[in-house]
């Protein structure tokens, strides 16, 4: 049956808007880059669109509960964040990119600080920095970051920027130039069909977060808000834009079947750590990188494992105070979580496993290439926050550059005009998102997508076997046809079909980019069972993807640009012994 | 007459209910509706009452969180609990 409202593609409501800049996500860096774009330029019309709620969307829906990458002035420097992580990221980093963060970081801690985002101080009413990396000091506890995003949405009413919800943004038109020009996508209520013109479009759509399947086998018991589904990943690609170093993976350490963050960072100031079975600590530090991982893996699958979250020998006053912290930020059904399964802080450890696949350049590196200005490889293309390649860049990250591609696209469009849409380009893609929903019978989005991402799991799961990721290209091809007779009953199962098409091309990528790097880097994010080893000769380079002339899925090297800080050799391999010598023996 | 395409709708236990005494959505308040990142819940058209029309939940609390009459209850979904 077709959804009641419409029998053809004729009866869809074609909705036509126009204004200078575009921010797609209103999560984290979007808001932020839509209020800098403003402030920038008041005279320039901005339109926030939402595949959510703005007061909700997002990683941060529920707050925050610290910064995880703080460069405060008197706690460390600019030059040794940029050398901490370059080295944490196996040296393949631009570090003109990630300087520019930490240069940075600083302020944006002071503007949401005036804005009234709360962090913890000291008695002196000094930031409360706590060391959690290998090398510096960059963590600062947020107790009372529940609110973050009332803050953020209390700006953007104050900049008068103009928000629309529920839009799910399907692809980017671009002109003759090949310059973005435009959005298309669709009301996941009403099924209108909007066609947006803009002079430059912020892609900040999060982390590409329904790749891989939850080992609960629950279609969103992701880590990531699963609203993000990878669709900027998708669209940046589609608009021509180069992705980079896709190959390393995001997998995070959790709390098992809950899939949250077990929050070591929270915990291990206060006395908390990863241990095994016998209660042992088996790393020396819990920042989460790839070589952390690999030891946790390690750990999980040998004879010592599972992995748990220790805090059991802790007084009660710091376990009331942990509570507090975690069971009202970030994601606060956490404490029910354990309740329901009788776990006691005091009494027991958490059972810890590890998430599921996915893209994320805000934890890894893993994302759409951008430089120091939050420009893409394509023009009037910007992109900010866990999407864009900057990487560990975590919500701080998002907010810096959210800033700089609202101040740079505010710039680049003071120059611009208009220019035409390219009328095929419209009708193709209205074709494309409409066809489930006047399929008279077919497959339900939801079934699709669990086959797909099981898929994921069974050939794209480091350790990464290359015939294993061949066979997960062929099956990947076979979804494509499932995909074109996926049946949306109404406009909200639209949503979940061109979701589907989303984590289809983010599977094809990372099994492409995965294959493409012929050695093992980043840890577990990239362990090639059959290039067991690091390969510096031959791949001391970015890997970038990209759609090329002829509509080809290509993988090539791009150079890593020098170094601005240089590393002596007793710093460059500091990550790369993160396993204790006692938990060895 | 060949065989023709036949779905069948699987029955979810909702994590998301809702205390339709207390629940205001009668009045006009769709808070619920309006944060649910995942767009799971609606208003009955029959009870105008708030309730969860998809079974998507991230467990992620907003919907509860901010009802202003505490009338929304999100339990962990049955697979993870």
């Amino acid at each position: 049956m077709v959804w009641e409202n419409f029998n053809s593609i004729d009866d869809v409501k074609h909705i036509e808007q126009e204004y200078d800049i575009v921010v797609v996500g209103g999560g984290t860096a979007g808001p932020m880059a839509a209020i800098k774009a403003k402030e920038k330029n008041p005279a320039l019309n901005i339109l926030l669109l939402d595949k959510a709620n703005v007061k909700r969307s997002g990683a941060i829906s529920m707050g925050m509960d610290g910064l995880n990458n703080a460069v405060i002035p008197g706690h460390a420097t600019p030059e040794q964040y940029t050398k901490e992580i370059t080295i944490a990221n196996d040296g393949i980093v631009n570090q003109a990119a990630v300087y520019a963060y930490a240069k940075n970081s600083f302020a944006t801690i002071e503007q949401l600080d005036r804005w009234g985002v709360k962090f913890e101080k000291d008695e002196t009413g000094d930031y409360a920095v706590k060391k959690v990396h290998h090398m510096g000091s960059y963590v600062l506890p947020m107790p009372e970051g529940h609110d973050i995003k009332k803050v953020l949405y209390r700006q953007l009413k104050r900049a008068k920027i103009s928000i629309t919800n529920r839009i799910v943004s399907t692809r980017l038109l671009t002109d003759d130039e090949g310059a973005v020009n435009g959005v298309l996508g669709f009301d996941c209520r009403t099924a209108d069909f909007h066609v947006i013109r803009a002079k430059a479009v912020i892609l900040c759509c999060g982390a590409a977060g329904r790749l891989g399947l939850p080992a609960s086998g629950y279609l969103m018991g992701t880590y990531e808000n699963p609203t993000n589904a990878g669709d900027g990943y998708a669209m940046a690609y589609h608009a021509g834009a180069e992705l980079a170093n896709l190959e390393c993976f995001q997998i995070n350490p959790l709390i098992k079947d809950y899939n949250g963050p077990a929050c070591a960072y929270v915990t291990g100031p206060l006395g908390g750590y990863t241990a095994n079975n016998k209660g042992e600590r088996f790393i020396e530090c819990d920042y989460w990188s790839g070589q952390m991982m690999w030891e946790f893996y390690q750990e999980l699958e040998g004879g010592n494992g599972p992995v748990f979250l220790k805090l059991d020998h802790l007084a009660e006053e710091t376990i009331q105070n942990i509570e507090t912290i975690l069971h009202s930020n970030e994601r606060p059904s956490r404490g029910q979580f354990h309740a329901n399964r009788g776990t006691d802080y005091r009494e027991k450890m958490v059972e810890m496993h590890i998430s599921e696949i996915g893209f994320c350049s805000g934890h890894s590196a893993s994302g759409v290439w951008v430089n120091e200005h939050a420009e893409t490889s394509v023009k009037g293309l910007y992109s900010a926050g866990d999407m864009a390649a900057v990487p560990h860049n975590y919500m701080l990250g998002a907010f810096t550059y959210g800033w700089f591609a609202g101040v740079n696209a505010a710039d680049y469009v003071a120059e611009r005009v208009h220019s035409d849409l390219n009328a095929e380009q419209v009708a193709n893609e209205k074709q494309r998102v409409y066809a489930p929903l006047l399929r008279e019978q077919g497959l339900p989005p939801a079934q699709v997508e669990y086959k797909l991402r099981r898929f994921v799991n069974d050939y794209l799961q480091p350790p990464k076997v290359t015939k294993k990721m061949e066979i997960g290209l062929e099956r990947f091809a076979m979804i494509e046809q499932d995909i074109e007779q996926i049946k949306a009953n109404n406009p909200h199962e639209l949503m979940r079909a061109m979701e589907v098409s989303v984590i289809r091309d983010c599977a094809e990528m990372a099994a492409r980019a995965s294959l493409f790097r012929k050695e093992s880097r980043w840890g577990l994010y990239h362990y090639r069972v059959d290039y067991p080893k690091r390969n510096d000769n031959e791949w001391f380079y970015h890997c970038h993807l990209k759609k090329d002339a002829h509509g080809n899925m290509v993988s090539f090297k791009r150079a890593v640009e020098p170094y601005l800080i240089h590393l002596n050799a007793q710093e460059e391999i500091a990550y790369q012994g993160l396993r204790l010598k006692v938990a060895n023996s | 007459m060949a065989q023709q395409q036949q779905s069948i709708f699987f029955r979810s236990n909702a994590p998301v209910t809702v205390d339709e005494e207390k629940c205001t959505a009668h009045k006009g308040c769709t808070v619920c509706v309006e944060v649910c990142p995942m767009d799971l819940l609606a208003i009955h058209p029959e009870t105008n009452k708030a309730f969860m029309q998809f079974d998507e939940c991230w467990y992620c609390m907003p919907c509860e969180t901010d009802c202003p009459t505490g009338a929304v209850k999100v339990e962990i979904p049955y697979l993870l609990r």
